[in-house]
């Protein structure tokens, strides 16, 4: 179980501010930040608190059995993300 | 010393960031929003597509954070005409200019004067029901349009022109573009990009939205989705996770077959420049170009002409959508060379390189055009910290009329027709109240907003 971010997120990190186990990415600061068109939720760290979707001021957080069908592409998304990232440190380190 | 007054110019989403960040920094502060239009939050109303609902949800927070804690709004008031800065900084301990960039660049080619060539901003302006573009006149009868660039508001453009009429009659498109769309005869948009695939700007989420249009068939050509060996190279050292979705997403687009009952298309070209838009009377073609990929001196990469004939596309449209400029404020320090006020960060300066006291600049006014809504946030941040600051350290005098009163009555003589916070409250709960299945129904002449204004 997981909750993720739809592509209509504008990046005000209301929700980095509130989530209580850090799982959402990239953080302001971060080298990646500004390049990102969005943020995204890391599913293995999500615990579901809903957190979040309460603090999005334009509502594109959801749970994932309940993404409408033009976010179906959210999930992958998200995970993708995370996925491509840890290659990354994988790499640099 | 008397209540520190901080005057907000422009209420786009910069301005209401600021105002909301300056509240939690130093609540007692007062905060009044001078905005030219009489609606406020710029580009969330006037900016962000009709078919992008959940965006404007942004409002929401705004008005909770702003105007619904005491942030005075002072609407159809135009800084720079009905006030100057000087008379600002005589009623103000602050003044933060949030202004964005008002104008787009031009291509610098010949034939842009034409008739049917616009910047994209005027359309977007036109079909979003700005007062001040609601009168243009777009002619859609033709088959084509071009739209030039890749970025959001070339996105935003070309999905306008092909959305299911019925799914734009649910937003909050403005009523006369509503009209003119319904009657459309536009049966293809070609998208020119002048860089490549990798270096498209568009965000991963809308080129997926140009993809999923109903009755659309998205069209890409294989060989310009396929990567010169410098972008390759650059994607998989230096590719954003957007640039790498954006190339998987056109190569998936290039493979897709044409539908049979397509009621339109749309044609993204990559690599083509254009070179001259071409019509007697009004636009019937644009001249384009070919592209290559080449590293500069600083290792960034740029589109360069390549040795190609060039090619005719007949069109009756053209919108530009290759960047934006803010333009000079009377009497405040400008850029000429960046445009934008200089500033360091968010303190103005004045040409000896020195802070101007109690002069701040926020938003695109301070940064240049880039990002998006939320970089505004802790663009704010940054300007406020600044403002609060000056404003505990002592930097900032007392100006010479710091009363509330002077303000308004110099108000009720320049511009006796201001809207208030009431005012815009009435405008919107008439704009909401007016639509069924829709968002809102805009208001979109100045006449009839003051009008509804005075009602509040």
């Amino acid at each position: 179980m997981t909750y993720v971010i739809a592509g209509s997120c504008v990046k005000d990190d209301s929700c980095i501010e509130v989530c209580p186990v850090d799982c959402i990415h990239p953080k302001p600061g971060a080298p990646d930040f500004d390049v990102a068109e969005q943020l995204y939720i890391d599913p293995a760290v999500c615990i579901d608190c809903d957190a979040c979707v309460e603090a999005c001021p334009v509502d594109a957080i959801f749970p994932d059995f309940d993404t409408p069908e033009k976010f179906d592409y959210a999930l992958d998304l998200n995970a993708e993300f995370f996925a491509e990232r840890s290659t990354a440190e994988r790499t640099a380190a | 010393m008397p209540q520190a007054r901080v005057a907000i110019v422009g209420a786009g989403p910069a301005g209401a960031f600021a105002a909301a960040s300056l509240r939690r920094a130093a609540g007692a502060v007062e905060i009044d929003f001078f905005e030219r239009l009489p609606t406020p939050w710029g580009l969330l109303r006037g900016g962000v597509a009709p078919d992008h609902q959940e965006i404007k949800r942004l409002e929401d927070t705004f008005h909770r954070q702003t105007l619904a804690r005491g942030v005075r709004f002072l609407g159809h008031v135009d800084v720079g005409v009905d006030l100057s800065h000087a008379e600002l900084m005589r009623h103000y301990t602050a003044v933060v200019y949030a202004t964005g960039a008002q104008t787009d660049k031009s291509l610098g080619i010949p034939g842009e004067e034409l008739p049917g060539s616009w910047a994209a901003t005027e359309f977007v302006a036109w079909y979003n029901g700005h007062p001040d573009y609601r009168d243009l006149e777009f002619d859609l009868s033709g088959q084509r349009a071009v739209v030039i660039g890749n970025g959001n508001v070339a996105a935003d453009v070309t999905r306008i022109l092909t959305l299911p009429i019925a799914e734009l009659e649910r937003t909050d498109v403005a009523d006369h573009a509503l009209e003119t769309l319904r009657e459309s005869k536009i049966e293809e948009v070609v998208v020119l990009g002048r860089r490549g695939p990798a270096q498209a700007a568009f965000t991963s989420a809308e080129l997926r939205d140009l993809g999923r249009l109903d009755g659309v068939d998205v069209v890409v050509h294989r060989d310009e989705v396929q990567l010169d060996p410098i972008s390759r190279q650059w994607l998989e050292e230096e590719g954003t996770f957007t640039a790498r979705k954006n190339v998987a997403l056109l190569r998936e687009f290039a493979d897709r077959e044409p539908s049979p009952d397509a009621r339109q298309r749309i044609t993204l070209r990559f690599l083509r420049s254009p070179v001259a838009i071409e019509g007697t009377d009004r636009v019937e073609a644009i001249e384009i170009r070919r592209n290559q990929i080449e590293r500069d001196d600083e290792g960034t990469l740029r589109a360069r002409p390549a040795d190609a004939p060039a090619e005719t596309i007949a069109c009756s449209l053209v919108l530009r959508s290759v960047g934006y400029r803010a333009v000079p404020l009377p009497d405040v320090p400008f850029d000429e060379r960046h445009f934008v006020l200089p500033n360091e960060g968010g303190r103005v300066l004045g040409p000896d390189g020195t802070a101007v006291p109690g002069v701040y600049a926020v938003g695109w006014i301070k940064r240049g055009p880039t990002g998006i809504l939320g970089t505004n946030k802790r663009d704010a941040e940054e300007t406020v910290a600044a403002l609060v600051e000056d404003l505990r350290g002592g930097a900032l005098p007392e100006p010479e009329q710091p009363g509330r009163e002077a303000i308004d009555a110099l108000l009720a003589e320049r511009q006796p027709d201001h809207v208030t916070v009431e005012g815009w409250r009435a405008i919107d709960a008439h704009e909401r109240t007016q639509a069924e299945d829709r968002p809102r129904v805009k208001l979109t002449t100045r006449d009839e907003l003051l009008e509804r204004a005075r009602s509040g």
